[in-house]
């Protein structure tokens, strides 16, 4: 496979290295000195391990196994050092886990939360450190803005939630839960039924992992643009143009604020939405 | 699946293509790989490793917060036993020491008015034996009186029969010298009381 294969990055060993987001652009405005926009070749940089086979390893992959060890190293170690008696970092672990268990799982889920806490957990904080990628210095990509891996939580989720519901009810009663809400009209349910089947089986997961996706895809190109922008205009714009820059710097730096801010949110509803997924599954009465 | 993405990977290829944008939606098959692979990793070790912790401490500490809340009750609960044990001991010591006192005051009494009594019984005895002994001097004296008197009388009147009574200033001569006599015998007297009472 050539090596050129995305445009914006000309040799793979720097692609695997180069890892703040203005790097892209200026390697391409090495070539011909122009603007380049963010492009979603963003999200498919050249492999540089395996190449051609299923475990292929790109630089995204890379973040997101680096996130991965880093995430479970973290709370393993607290958890190791966890005592009766907590310190400062035990009691900040405890505290997001507790975010979890009680506001996410509890508050949903009621007296079913407690089977639930790990799951919710492990979609939130893997959510969580993976979104956040996307605004530390020199990963600068979320793990989480290629399709894969909400895919395969919300997958998870949607497996999950038709489990513990069949479980429960059984094929035919959890259709009947589900499909044909209690309360309405005969007639309704034409109406009704064909659009909770495709709630229930197609749009519940389809829409947490695109939602979550599309969420970080659009975070990335705008904080590139900022920071391309400012690049641009500092180095290759003439003149008074140079001013510029500092806008689109600062706007870059709110953006990066706000990725924060969404990174944690786009964690929280998707563990939320799966809490409320599940609830709708295993409570009795809709 | 594979195929697309090597279609669009083979698109890309040519210089200055563009990755197709529906490529965004449809997961590579490494993605997919690398995607159970973190999430494998993240659960197994919330699940086996984390959760499992954290849920044991929050138990423990649970347990030893209720504990600590039981022992706590049961110390209260042996301190108010306590209080109305020592209020009760008090309570009746001071009703013992009432009573002594009582007891204490009435045989008190009972004491002082025997020494009274007693008191009372002496003085009367001691008033009695002075009366008694005052009476018997008196009897003595007056014993002692009648015979000095009768004497003095025999020798006053002998005295005036002996001597010319017409003259009453012989008479008053007579008088004053038995008297001076009297006077002398009651100095002599007086130097030797028991003399004198003898000769009474």
């Amino acid at each position: 496979m050539p090596a050129s294969r995305v445009p914006l990055h000309p040799r793979p060993g720097e692609c695997a290295l180069s890892t703040v987001a203005t790097n892209h652009l200026l390697a391409a405005s090495g070539e011909d000195g122009g603007f380049h926009p963010p492009s979603i070749a963003e999200f498919f940089p050249a492999p540089f391990l395996f190449e051609g086979t299923p475990f292929e390893m790109n630089r995204i992959i890379l973040v997101r196994l680096l996130v991965t060890a880093v995430l479970v190293l973290v709370f393993v170690l607290a958890a190791r050092r966890a005592k009766l008696v907590p310190g400062r970092g035990q009691n900040v672990a405890e505290m997001l886990l507790d975010f979890v268990r009680v506001n996410i799982a509890q508050e949903t889920l009621g007296h079913n939360a407690r089977r639930f806490v790990p799951m919710l957990t492990t979609i939130f904080f893997a959510v969580l450190a993976m979104n956040l990628t996307g605004v530390v210095p020199f990963l600068n990509i979320a793990s989480t803005s290629l399709i894969g891996m909400p895919l395969v939580l919300a997958a998870w989720v949607y497996v999950m939630y038709l489990g513990v519901g069949i479980k429960k009810f059984g094929v035919g009663g959890y259709l009947k839960n589900n499909l044909f809400p209690p309360g309405l009209p005969p007639f309704l349910y034409v109406l009704v039924t064909p659009i909770e089947a495709l709630q229930v089986f197609v749009f519940r997961p389809a829409t947490l992992a695109l939602r979550l996706t599309a969420n970080m895809i659009a975070g990335h190109l705008i904080l590139v643009l900022c920071f391309g922008a400012t690049h641009f205009f500092l180095f290759q714009a003439s003149g008074a143009m140079k001013a510029f820059s500092a806008m689109s710097l600062v706007a870059g730096v709110a953006f990066t604020l706000f990725e924060i801010l969404v990174a944690a949110l786009q964690a929280y509803i998707f563990a939320l939405l799966a809490a409320v997924y599940l609830n709708m599954a295993v409570e009795e009465e809709h | 699946m594979k195929a697309v993405v090597d279609a669009a990977a083979l698109l890309a290829a040519e210089p200055g293509e563009e990755v197709e944008g529906i490529n965004l939606l449809i997961p590579a098959d490494y993605d997919i790989i690398w995607s159970l692979v973190a999430a494998a990793i993240i659960a197994f070790g919330f699940y086996k490793l984390v959760l499992p912790k954290f849920t044991a401490i929050l138990d423990e500490r649970t347990e030893k917060i209720e504990g600590g809340l039981a022992r706590a009750e049961n110390a209260q609960a042996e301190a108010a036993e306590a209080l109305a044990a020592y209020q009760r001991q008090l309570t009746e010591a001071r009703a013992e020491a009432a009573r002594i006192r009582e007891e204490a005051r009435a045989e008190g009494g009972v004491i002082v008015a025997e020494l009274r009594q007693k008191a009372s019984d002496d003085a009367a005895r001691i008033l009695e034996n002075a009366q008694r002994q005052i009476e018997a001097e008196r009897q003595q004296a007056s014993v002692a009186l009648r015979a000095e008197v009768g004497s003095l009388a025999t020798e006053l009147a002998s005295r005036i029969v002996g001597e010319s009574l017409a003259d009453s200033a012989r008479q008053s001569r007579v008088i004053d010298r038995f008297l001076d006599d009297l006077e002398a015998s009651t100095a002599a007297g007086a130097t030797a009381p028991a003399a004198g009472r003898q000769e009474g």
